[in-house]
This record gives structure tokens, sequence and C-alpha cells, in this order.
């Protein structure tokens, strides 16, 4: 072996039969996945059939249960609270990707053209998007204070209301100023994400369909839409899973509250599996959610492959 | 572009990116100025009178010694940025290993398993928190850093293998065919040869490992208990709500400096950042 061909190797000291197995592409292969295999393995695969088990089970903090078949499914079947958070989850994920997807493209137009000072906007509108969750939900938090906001300020004072708004106490408006947060967060991503997709479209084909007396509407519709579709759709599928399986932004913000009116799958997992201690069901509201997001991948993937295909 | 009279351009272009730009980046500034406000005027009803809202005439840093002094703030942020760095650098290790088997190699199985890389990086931390800490439990690794340092890599391995696989299918296999007939191995040329060109995704996979692992949450919020081996994210929210006692000059000024190494990280490598979101969304 031409080891020493190669400066700074200690291939020398390497055992050779070893290094040889590695010429077999399998072997190398194999030996280049294993610490990823090993990781997904104990910390996703171990973890979603224990999860399994776990929502099969009546097992609670400190007990570890028996095995109580679909049960816990069946209670929550007949659970209000539940039946509230699978329509929240489907309502705050429908919402939010509609006008992320809308913001997030005009967004992406004003910024699809050339003008002083574009690199440095492009980088202070991601800030949203990088900044941890948490801390920048506190911040709206904060603005959404039923005593102190900022936002009541600014109505009152501008003419719009005479009375206070209770942002985060009244179920309905708790929703919406959840729906508008989580919209700050994503539309910097959309954004972004679609901006690259926009440059790869060449400028000639919006320049000859105007010639030929497109009005800028249609050439919307009918160039840049079309064009864009592939990219727009994996956005989408991102943004649409970490949308529907979102936490943080509500722990933050109601903690699912007043009166159990903002769950998602989530947060009401946490509450009944972490905060009461009942393990099983908690592992069967997070389980839950698993075939609404089997769905959500499968058809979507099927749809960004006829897209790509076409 | 077709450009119209100035007005045009305003009213169109101008004056929506202007209130874009003001709405992403209000909450900032409510962040910053809340930190330099004092108590006094912190807590006045947004109706009071000679109330301003948006600048104060007597900054203090009282929020700020607060912080460091009634809590454990400085260990969080030291906590936070061991994990964060550890769990990015054996994601990386692990990522760049398998982006390379899955884009360059030839084995049985191969695109099945760039399947199931894509779908795990699909998969949200909160399918599988309650059972994983059930795991971390019996493995008797509650309440450590290590808790989050092996869980971290379950969504930041996926995204870097995807990611790296982007970059690796990008560099023409000659290159290693050409260090394979001046007598590499197939292993030094992959780490002397084609691991050196791909450093630019490196670094976009590695910068976005680290902010997606500072921003995590629900893991570090079930997996630690004791207060001084809490995360930034998880510290402020526990140690600075006192039931329904929001010390709100001190979550602003822990939220800001929480997200200072983040944003400092972004800073030197927005570009690098940009085209790993890019590429990620490219797949």
């Amino acid at each position: 072996m031409a080891v020493t061909a190669v400066p700074g190797m200690v291939g020398g000291r390497q055992p050779l039969p070893w290094m040889r197995k590695l010429e077999d592409e399998r072997w190398l292969a194999f030996t280049l996945l294993l610490p990823t295999a090993i990781l997904l393995g104990l910390f996703i695969a171990y973890p979603f059939v224990e999860g399994i088990f776990l929502a099969l089970s009546d097992a609670r903090v400190g007990d570890p249960g028996h095995f109580v078949g679909l049960k816990n499914f069946a209670k929550l079947w007949d659970d209000s609270i539940f039946w509230t958070s699978v329509w929240n989850t489907f309502w705050y994920t429908a919402v939010t990707t509609v006008f992320k997807l809308a913001l997030g493209l005009w967004l992406a137009m004003l910024l699809n053209r050339h003008f002083r000072g574009k690199a440095i906007v492009r980088a202070f509108i991601l800030l949203p998007f990088i900044i941890p969750t948490v801390l920048s939900t506190f911040a709206w938090k904060w603005m959404f204070d039923p005593t102190f906001s900022v936002i009541n300020w600014t109505l009152f004072n501008l003419g719009f209301i005479k009375a206070r708004i209770n942002w985060l106490g009244d179920p309905s408006l708790a929703m919406t100023s959840i729906i508008v947060v989580n919209i700050w967060r994503g539309v910097p991503f959309f954004a972004i994400s679609l901006l690259a997709g926009l440059q790869t479209i060449s400028p000639e084909l919006n320049e000859a369909a105007a010639i030929d007396g497109a009005r800028p509407w249609a050439r919307f519709w009918l160039i840049t839409w079309p064009l864009l579709l592939p990219v727009t759709m994996v956005v989408m599928l991102f943004s649409v899973i970490q949308t529907f399986a979102d936490f943080q932004l509500v722990y933050v913000m109601t903690g699912g509250g007043p009166a159990n009116a903002t769950h998602l799958f989530a947060t009401y997992a946490y509450q009944i599996g972490i905060g009461t201690g009942l393990l099983s069901q908690g592992a069967a509201v997070s389980l839950a959610m698993f075939p609404f997001l089997f769905l959500i991948v499968v058809i979507q993937l099927l749809y960004i492959r006829r897209v790509e295909v076409r | 572009m077709i450009e119209g009279a100035v007005w045009r351009k305003w009213v169109f272009y101008n004056i929506p990116l202007i209130l874009f730009v003001f709405v992403l980046l209000f909450p900032f500034y409510w962040m910053i100025i809340t930190s330099f406000r004092p108590d006094g005027e912190l807590y006045r009803p947004w109706n009071a009178v000679n109330y301003q809202p948006f600048w104060t005439n007597k900054p203090t840093l009282e929020h700020f010694v607060y912080l460091f002094e009634e809590t454990d703030f400085g260990q969080w942020m030291i906590n936070t940025m061991f994990i964060a760095v550890t769990s990015t650098l054996i994601s990386l290790f692990c990522g760049v290993l398998a982006g390379y088997a899955l884009a360059r190699l030839n084995f049985p199985f191969a695109g099945s398993l760039g399947t199931v890389i894509f779908v795990t990086y699909l998969v949200p931390q909160t399918l599988l928190f309650i059972p994983l800490a059930e795991i971390i439990r019996n493995f008797h690794l509650g309440d450590t850093p290590w808790s989050l340092i092996l869980t971290y890599p379950t969504f930041l391995i996926p995204f870097c293998t995807w990611l790296m696989m982007g970059y690796f299918k990008a560099i023409p296999k000659e290159l290693e065919e050409c260090a394979r007939i001046d007598g590499a191995s197939r292993f030094k040329a992959m780490v002397y040869i084609i691991v050196p060109i791909a450093v630019p995704g490196i670094l976009s996979a590695g910068i976005i490992a680290f902010t997606l692992s500072w921003n995590e949450f629900i893991y570090a919020l079930v997996f630690l208990s004791s207060p001084e081996e809490k995360t930034v994210a998880v510290g402020v929210t526990s140690e600075l709500i006192r039931g329904d006692v929001f010390f709100w000059g001190s979550l602003m000024a822990g939220a800001l400096l929480g997200s200072v190494p983040v944003a400092i990280v972004y800073s030197f490598f927005v570009e690098h950042y940009v085209s790993g979101l890019t590429g990620s969304v490219k797949g």
C-alpha cells in the first residue's frame, strides 16, 4: 500500500486486513453508516417501538404498568379536550401555512430585484427564524400582555380600540395570537427559500412574455408559479410537519390555556404525560399524531414526485 | 424588471418591504428596550398617561444583574454552548460519513437507505419525547448534558446527511478515480480528496445544526430537572416565572443574551447559512 504517498498518515501502524476490507465498497459503506445507524436506532427506532408499547399499557411515572390493549385510545376517543387539540392542530397548521406561503412569496418577490442594502435586509429578515423560538416567543407574550400590551397601546392611540383586548385570555383570540406568532416566525424561511427558487428562473422568460403582451398577473400564474412549484412543495412539506408537531410556541404563549382551548397534540401530550405523569396516556396522544404525519408525508412526497416528473 | 414611475416603485416595492422588515424586527427591538427599562417604567398600564412605551430615559442594568446574581444564567449559557457544540460535532462526523456513503458508494439498498434518512429527517421531536424520556431514565442519563448530546443528533444527523449528500453528489467522480489510480485507498481518497472539497457544505451543515440545537426545547424541558443543569431556553422558562409572576425585565434580558451566540454565529456565516438552508430545500 502506498501509505507514504500521503503525508501525515499513521497508516503504517494500521492493521492491513482491515484497510483492505474497506477497499470493498460495501464494507466501506457499512462502516461509514454504522455510527449513524447506532444513534438513530437507539434514539429514534427504539423509542418508537417503546412508545407503541407504552401507549398500549397503563404505565405512570414510577410504575411500569401492564398491557391494556387499546384502552388509552378508547379513552382519548371520549375526551373532548383531545378532540379540541386535534381540531386546533389542523386549524393552526392550515391557517399558518396559507399565510406563510402567501406572505413569504410576496416577500421573496420584493427581494428578487437589485436594490441597495439587499444583503443586509436579507440577513436581518431571517432573524425571526434563527433566534431560538422560545426566546422570541417570550417577546411576543410580553407584547400580548393583558395589562402592559404595547399592541393595545398602539391601537388605542391610533383610535382603533376603546377598551383593552385580552389577547391571550380569550380562547379564540388566544389561538389567533399564536397563529400570528407562528406566521411571523415562518415567513422568513418561506421567503428565503422561495427567493432561492425565484433566482433560478431566467428573467428572459418573463421579458419574453411581457413583450408578447402578458400582464404581470398572467406572467406570475403562467410562468413564475409553475416554475416555483417544486421548491414550494418541499418548503411546505417541512413547514407543515414542523407546524403540525409544534410545541414550544403554544407552551410559552398559553400553555394550552385558557381552559385547554389552545392545546395542540404535542402540548396536550406533554400536559398528560409529563404534567400529570400518565405516561401511557401521553404517549398515546403523541402517537395519535403519527398517522396524520405519515399521510402528510406520503401525499406531499407523491405530489412532489409528480411535479418533478412533469 | 419593467420599471414604472417612481411612485409605483414606492407603493409596490419599498413601502411593503419596509413594513415587512418593521414587523419582522419589532419584537427584537421590544426585547432590547424591555431589558434596559427599570421596573417602575415597565409595569405601567398601557393606558396610563404619559406612558412612553418605545423609549426609556433611565436605562438600567438591574435585570441583567438579577439574571447573573439570582439565577444560574451563566451556567445555562455554558451548558447550552457545550451541548450545542458537542452534539453538532457528533452529528457532523456521522452526517459527513453517512452522506458520503449514500451519495458516492454503490451498495445494496443505498436508495432506500437515503429515503429512510429523509423520513427520519421529518420525524418531529414531539412524536417521541415521552418514550425517549423513559429510555433516558433507564440509561441513567437523566438530568445530565449527555441526555441531550446523544439525542439531538437524532434530528441533526438526518439533516447533515441530507445536506452533505447534495454537496457530495455535485463533486465529479473523476477526482476520486485519479487519487485511486495514484494509489490512494478508497478511505484515503475520501478523507484527503473529497471531504476537503466539501468543506463549505460541512460549514453550512455545522452552522445550521448549531442553531437547531440551540433552539431545541422539548427534550431539554423533559430530560433536565435541576436548575444548574438547564439550558437557556428551559432555564428562562422555568426559573424566571414564579407561579403567575413573570420577571419580564430579566426574562427579556435573558432572551436577549440567550440569542446572542446564535446571532453572532449567524452574522459571521450568513452566506453559508442561507446556502445550507436553500440547499436542504432543494434536496
